[in-house]
């Protein structure tokens, strides 16, 4: 009885992963994500000082604020300065920067990239479209709030932000994570329902897995 | 490029024209012989290349004004053919027979203005709009704002600078008592 009933909630805790065909299911995990706890609160305190000084980039531009991103990577404002290196595949980067508009197309990209992304991994929404929709409040494919669909941890106005500003996103970044505030990934993780509720109510063709890659 | 304009008035009878600048000419043809006058442009006039097929909604006289640019190497002439289509039942004739990356176009038309274009490879296919279920959004009785508003997460706290407001309210705080100001309705 006891080890049904386990099995039950069991299979209530696993994805369903039900916009994928019958015979792809198997294919594709169905396990939950789960949160992360820290070790020991001085050596995360040591990992945090670390993670901050070697900050992995996701190259994805994703809207307009792309653009800013390559002055800052080449030698005028060079971003190596800071400890932060361009990676071209989600699976070694830790920081995204969303570039600007998220279009609806975009946001399953998105939503696909963030979730291939080890952690600890954290985002910077970049420009005035991520955090109220900007120009584009009233377009009919171009979200409004980005931490809706996934968790931000650093807000840079502007349209576009200038790579100064960039810079300064990025140091507070890293004043963030050293003082241990950036738990988006964990957010993430306790909230998934809603995110995935959230995701789900634009993402209308949904034909991927609900979680894990 | 006069001569043209009058041979082509000779074949059939243009509904409108419209010289823009020296190298950019505009005519309306009807839906019927748009085809036939496309292939003749492109089989012995040498306009080669399709540059663009684009639509406009005129909501008002309920039609789709579909624009076929094309353009002429040798003579370096761009021709807008134009047309107009029925709004409701929109539907014409596919030309990737004639320019076989029409098809593109006409996908991405049939997309966001919903006029079909039957026969045309690929041409229900989504674009840009993935998994979109309203109307085609570039059709101006499409409300986009109220779309964006039912859809998405506004942010409290969003404030309008519009210019043309507060230039009325920096310039006529009293508009309409002020007696410096007249206005033609009085």
């Amino acid at each position: 009885m006891n080890k049904k009933h386990n099995d039950e909630i069991e299979n209530q805790m696993k994805l369903a992963n039900e916009s994928l065909p019958e015979r792809e299911r198997a294919l594709f995990a169905d396990e939950r994500p789960s949160t992360v706890e820290a070790f020991n609160k001085y050596y995360e305190g040591f990992l945090n000082w670390a993670r901050s000084r070697s900050l992995w980039m996701l190259a994805f531009g994703t809207g307009c604020g792309a653009t800013e991103l390559r002055p800052l990577m080449t030698s005028r404002y060079d971003m190596s300065r800071y400890g932060i290196a361009p990676r071209p595949t989600p699976r070694q980067a830790s920081v995204f920067v969303i570039g600007g508009y998220a279009s609806i197309k975009t946001i399953k990209r998105i939503v696909r990239s963030y979730e291939q992304m080890q952690g600890p991994k954290y985002v910077i929404a970049l420009g005035s479209c991520t955090i109220n929709g900007g120009m584009y409040f009233d377009s009919y494919n171009t979200i409004n709030r980005l931490d809706y669909y996934i968790p931000v941890d650093v807000y840079i106005a502007g349209c576009m932000p200038r790579p100064e500003a960039l810079i300064a996103g990025f140091n507070r970044l890293k004043e963030k994570i050293r003082a241990g505030e950036c738990e988006g990934m964990n957010l993430y993780v306790e909230k998934f329902d809603w995110y995935k509720e959230n995701q789900k109510q634009i993402i209308k063709d949904w034909n991927m897995p609900d979680y894990n890659w | 490029m006069e001569q043209l304009i009058k041979k082509i008035n000779g074949m059939i009878r243009l509904r409108a024209y419209k010289k823009q600048r020296e190298s950019l000419h505009f005519f309306t043809v009807e839906e019927a012989q748009l085809e036939m006058i496309l292939s003749h442009l492109k089989n012995y006039e040498g306009f080669t290349h399709l540059a663009f097929l684009q639509a406009v909604d005129f909501i008002e006289d309920g039609k789709f004004q579909l624009t076929y640019m094309l353009y002429n190497y040798e003579t370096k002439m761009n021709i807008g053919v134009l047309t107009l289509i029925d709004r409701e039942e929109a539907e014409t004739a596919s030309i990737h027979k004639l320019w076989a990356h029409a098809w593109q176009y006409q996908r991405e038309i049939h997309e966001m203005y919903g006029i079909d274009f039957p026969g045309s490879p690929r041409v229900k296919e989504s674009f840009v709009l993935e998994g979109w279920e309203e109307m085609p959004p570039m059709r101006r009785d499409f409300d986009t704002k109220e779309y964006s508003e039912r859809t998405f997460y506004q942010r409290p706290g969003r404030s309008t600078n519009d210019p043309a407001e507060y230039m009325k309210e920096k310039l006529y705080r009293n508009y309409p008592q002020s007696p410096a100001i007249r206005r033609d309705d009085e």
